[in-house]
């Protein structure tokens, strides 16, 4: 079920030799846009990460010298700290909620129209899912406060707040993205022959016990990828934050692509923007690697 | 791997419960409920935008708990498309501001179709040159092109913006749509899986006749892929209609600002004080319905396409 998978091996019975004359194969070009636009940027991100560059002038070579100012900024240190509980937060609720739909879905109906509604937020774009939170979440006469008020407890500044504004985000985007990801544990779940759950019936499985025997196990591979789809979707957190908090308040939601972005285009600092884009590039890689290796995502039980 | 033909029926057994008395029944009736519950809480933010789409704004102060619209009124939709006079907007809680929401729609129907369009075509070109060409190197580019699925778009997205700048198309079309319109490896993957399903006899009988590669991928590849062609290009259109942080970039002008950053723009321009709730959930209303209306002409095919066909 990996990706690698599908790399076919060179099957040799569709090698027509010298295919008829002056045929130019399709996709050529193609080919030298992807330069342009992905291998080409690629590497000039890395090459701006070690250059001072306001984006007026040219890029000025420095060395490291953005590296070294990085580790000693306590905004970076910040940054990723209230990413990380971000990702924490949203990947824990959206994990459990996804796969509370799917095995729900997987267990009671095949319906098309449900898996519609439950996919509709998604459809959405981030902007619009923010300013309906933000405005649901209104401290003055947002619903959910006036809900907080009428059963008798305080209400909760929910993006003004230090210790809200990240768990209140990232809920938003659990919102948002728990259809989409159900969908796809769904899909895993389709997956599972049904004579498994058959003869775990047969001896006397309940549905609880097959869903922690059966379910969950053989579904492993499926989460794995998920996973990594969804923590690395995770880690770039911003429309939301720019719409709503734009990092405040003070710096309690200032995630690391808003700060890249405050860096760069706000302030300029395009070379250390740079470097901190290279920083969350690493982050990313060495996070899907490890998820990789650790959910062992290649093999499934099943084979 | 392409599994969106992940067999739901033959999973048989796993479809129908085992019922073995009462209490699987109530298991059951607690996981409707549950899944209802669920369903309502996805649901319920739609409702809340159209319930204050059609409030007075102003009103919405007194009554804000209210289940219904309070206040019924257009007003909100008047405003959004700018036929509320100033005076107007004001007595109902507008700022009054002219919002130039129909150039904001048109940008965003510019920006989504175009990209898409070349997207799709541009990516189909090369799923076929990596599904049935042969040309040397071919399957290590593909793994280059898959790697490429994993890095995260700020990281390209700088160096891109640069790119635009330098090209003094910053606050243009071209500038926006550029760096989407050739491909994407993600969709380049998703059609490369179904072309490396079709039957190659035809192709080689095709070949026999003297049909080259573009015949071949005109007259035979593209007519007998159309359905996957069509769910890539609605999921491409979704995300590009979507899309933000590149228009916010490069699209900050008013000529070319797409409904995505206009909406951002519209929240924070609002002075001191409370903004204009209703016209602003009106106009994200409006703003999400074109997607609306293709989700509802499309649903099983979007529905369906949510898989592992493409790991996204």
């Amino acid at each position: 079920m990996s990706v690698v998978d599908t790399i076919e091996p060179v099957d040799r019975k569709d090698f027509v030799p010298g295919v008829r004359g002056t045929d130019k194969p399709p996709g050529k070009g193609d080919l030298a846009m992807a330069l342009v636009f992905y291998v080409y940027p690629f590497i000039r991100g890395f090459y701006f990460s070690l250059t001072r560059y306001n984006l007026l002038g040219t890029p000025h070579f420095i060395g490291l010298d953005n590296f070294t100012k990085l580790f000693q900024d306590k905004l970076f240190w910040n940054a990723l700290l209230v990413t990380v509980e971000y990702v924490l937060i949203n990947i824990v609720f959206q994990t459990i909620l996804a796969v509370a739909i799917a095995v729900l879905m997987h267990r009671l109906t095949q319906s098309t129209v449900i898996r519609g509604l439950i996919l509709l937020p998604f459809l959405i774009s981030n902007v619009i899912a923010a300013l309906v939170w933000f405005w649901l979440l209104d401290y003055q006469i947002g619903l959910v406060n006036g809900f907080i008020a009428a059963i008798g407890f305080d209400k909760i500044p929910f993006f003004g707040d230090a210790a809200w504004a990240i768990p209140t985000i990232a809920m938003v985007n659990v919102w948002r993205h728990m259809g989409y990801t159900a969908l796809l544990v769904f899909a895993g779940l389709q997956m599972i022959p049904g004579y498994v759950y058959e003869a775990a019936s047969v001896d006397g499985s309940t549905e609880w016990q097959s869903f922690w025997r059966i379910t969950l196990p053989l579904l492993r591979p499926i989460l794995a990828l998920v996973l990594v789809i969804t923590v690395t979707g995770s880690f770039q957190v911003f429309d939301t934050v720019a719409v709503t908090t734009q990092g405040g308040p003070g710096n309690a939601s200032r995630v690391m692509q808003y700060y890249i972005y405050q860096k760069g285009f706000t302030e300029g600092q395009f070379g250390y923007a740079s470097a901190l884009s290279v920083i969350l590039f690493i982050i990313l890689a060495t996070v899907a690697l490890i998820q990789l290796r650790l959910l062992r995502a290649g093999e499934s039980d099943l084979a | 791997m392409a599994t969106t033909t992940a067999p739901s029926r033959s999973a048989g057994v796993a479809d129908t419960p085992v019922k073995t008395g009462g209490k699987i029944n109530a298991g059951r009736v607690a996981a409707w409920a549950a899944m209802i519950i669920l369903i309502l809480i996805t649901l319920f933010p739609f409702y809340w935008m159209i319930r204050t789409a059609f409030s007075t704004s102003k009103s919405l102060f007194s009554d804000p708990n209210s289940l219904l619209p309070v206040d019924f009124t257009w007003g909100a939709f008047k405003r959004v498309f700018g036929l509320a006079t100033p005076a107007e907007a004001q007595a109902e809680g507008g700022s009054g501001a002219a919002v130039n929401f129909w150039l904001f729609l048109r940008n965003s129907i510019v920006y989504a179709t175009l990209s898409t369009a070349g997207q799709v075509f541009f990516s189909a070109l090369a799923a076929y040159a990596f599904a049935r060409l042969r040309w040397p190197g071919r399957d290590k580019v593909f793994f280059l092109f898959l790697t490429a699925l994993m890095i995260p778009p700020i990281f390209v997205m700088l160096p891109n913006f640069i790119l635009i700048k330098n090209l003094g198309l910053i606050n243009t079309f071209p500038g926006l749509i550029l760096p989407y319109f050739f491909m994407t490896p993600f969709a380049i993957f998703f059609l490369r899986q179904f072309f490396l399903g079709i039957n190659k006899e035809i192709e080689e009988a095709a070949k026999l006749d003297g049909a080259g590669h573009w015949l071949i991928f005109f007259r035979i590849i593209l007519p007998m892929s159309w359905a996957p062609i069509i769910t890539l290009f609605i999921l491409t259109f979704i995300n590009q209609w979507n899309d933000y942080f590149w228009p916010l970039l490069v699209g900050a002008n008013d000529k070319v600002r797409v409904l995505t950053v206009a909406l951002g723009v519209f929240k924070s321009q609002t002075p001191q004080g409370s903004p204009d709730w209703a016209g602003l959930m009106a106009a994200v209303l409006v703003a999400a319905i074109p997607i609306l209306i293709l989700f509802f002409a499309f649903a099983k095919k979007i529905v369906n396409s949510i898989g592992f066909s493409g790991v996204k």
